[in-house]
């Protein structure tokens, strides 16, 4: 979807604000809210990209809140979505019925490492992939309604393939709960000129990941 | 004890990310925050009550990102590769696998890859759509990498950024941008600081910064004035 969440080449943020050595969390509630959010990721409640879904679906003005507001927005839309939770007992704090089973169960202790490191989005591949290193190719001019990460700014232009990584879940399906559903997946880098015109930082070079579906020969 | 009980002492800070986001501040206010509280609370009470975790767990967690898993990973990785040249290879050829030894219980997640800084090649590493970040190496992302500032300026006017941060990389040098749009997650292998011939590993670790691994800082060097 054409969100507020694709943000690359957007004017009037303001200046970025380094932060050497801020805290990790800045109250605890941002920390219950990562690690509710790991947990039902963790217990196969939604997958990631269900998760991100949520998130730019949210009313802009609420993804525009904070951080962790929008992950908190996204837990409580998702529990309701996905049957973990009901709209009354959200506003209620409370659990007023039984949960539903997760599909990998309750998170415990014992389960922490599913939550220390990233997991693998690489599956069989489906076919042989269509381009190479070295490959023109052009980032289709596509508006899905649903989830897709091509972001505006590279659909329409021209980059090379610079890396293949094999196949990996396609988050347009997954978002979808339409399985893995596994393309092929390209390092696409692109000419700092071509994305944003001719008075564009000359030594610029931008690379997205690109996933078969996204991409057309040029 | 819950999760939010135990780590109650952070309360009192304002939400630093809200204003950092918006560079302007408009319901910032305590009564803001402590609906917000409420609502966690709500949240971690139905987890637990309908028996999706307990509250150890979730304090498990939090503990995990504050003190296990942070840019220290990272750093001790760069300094292997600063001193042992077939562990700099074999980190350039499969980051994934290299790096695993350095990570929290010995793990480093899937499609890492680390791209290494030389004098004509300037690298930075941004999630234009959402967050997503090395996190298995460097700790959950700083609050201005999640900012709407960094993520929108960083595609198009990098050397800008960079200047907010005090780095200014030299104009013919090529300003390459990684946009981390699927699950491959990217580090950068800084330049190893002049003057630092025969330093241990452990002396050069404490030289990268997390900024460094982002690309949006230098390492320190032995004068003590990186960026």
């Amino acid at each position: 979807m054409n969100g507020i969440h694709d943000m690359g080449g957007m004017d009037g943020f303001g200046a970025v604000h380094p932060d050497e050595n801020g805290p990790v969390f800045h109250g605890a509630w941002e920390g219950v809210v990562m690690a509710a959010s790991r947990v039902m990721g963790a217990i196969g409640a939604w997958n990631i990209d269900q998760g991100r879904y949520g998130i730019e679906q949210l009313p802009p003005h609420l993804y525009l809140s904070s951080y962790y507001h929008r992950w908190l927005a996204r837990c409580e839309w998702a529990l309701v979505k996905y049957g973990y939770a009901d709209a009354d007992e959200i506003a209620a704090g409370r659990s007023l019925r039984p949960g539903k089973a997760a599909p990998r169960g309750k998170f415990t202790m014992a389960n922490l490492d599913r939550v220390s490191s990233r997991g693998s989005y690489a599956r069989p591949q489906s076919a042989a992939a269509r381009f190479a290193v070295g490959d023109r190719v052009r980032a289709r001019n596509m508006h899905p309604r649903g989830h897709t990460r091509l972001p505006r700014y590279v659909r329409g232009h021209v980059g090379v393939v610079e890396r293949l990584h094999g196949c990996q879940v396609f988050p347009d399906s997954a978002a979808a709960g339409e399985g893995d559903n596994p393309q092929w997946l390209y390092t696409v880098r692109f000419d700092g000129r071509d994305l944003w015109g001719a008075d564009a930082d000359p030594t610029l070079k931008v690379s997205v990941e690109a996933f078969e579906p996204y991409l057309d020969a040029a | 004890m819950t999760a939010m009980t135990t780590h109650d002492h952070h309360g009192s800070h304002n939400d630093h990310g809200h204003h950092h986001d918006h560079g302007h501040d408009h319901d910032g206010a305590a009564s803001d925050l402590s609906e917000t509280e409420l609502r966690v609370r709500a949240l971690q009470t139905i987890l637990i009550e309908k028996g999706y975790t307990d509250p150890a767990a979730l304090d498990a967690i939090v503990e995990t990102y504050e003190t296990k898993i942070g840019p220290h990973i990272g750093a001790r990785i760069v300094a292997r590769a600063w001193t042992d040249s077939a562990f700099r290879q074999a980190l350039l050829a499969d980051a994934s696998k290299a790096a695993a030894p350095f990570g929290h219980e010995g793990r480093v997640g899937a499609h890492l890859v680390a791209v290494e800084n030389t004098p004509d090649r300037h690298n930075m590493v941004v999630c234009t759509l959402c967050s997503c970040y090395p996190w298995d190496v460097l700790g959950l992302p700083p609050v201005w990498y999640k900012s709407f500032a960094y993520r929108s300026r960083t595609v198009k006017e990098p050397r800008a950024v960079l200047r907010e941060f005090g780095v200014n990389v030299p104009e013919k040098s090529e300003i390459r941008v990684w946009d981390s749009t699927a699950e491959v997650r990217y580090m950068v292998l800084p330049e190893r600081p002049a003057g630092t011939e025969g330093w241990s590993e452990e002396r050069l670790a404490a030289l990268v910064t997390r900024d460094s691994m982002i690309g949006t800082g230098l390492p320190r060097t032995p004068e003590g004035d990186g960026a």
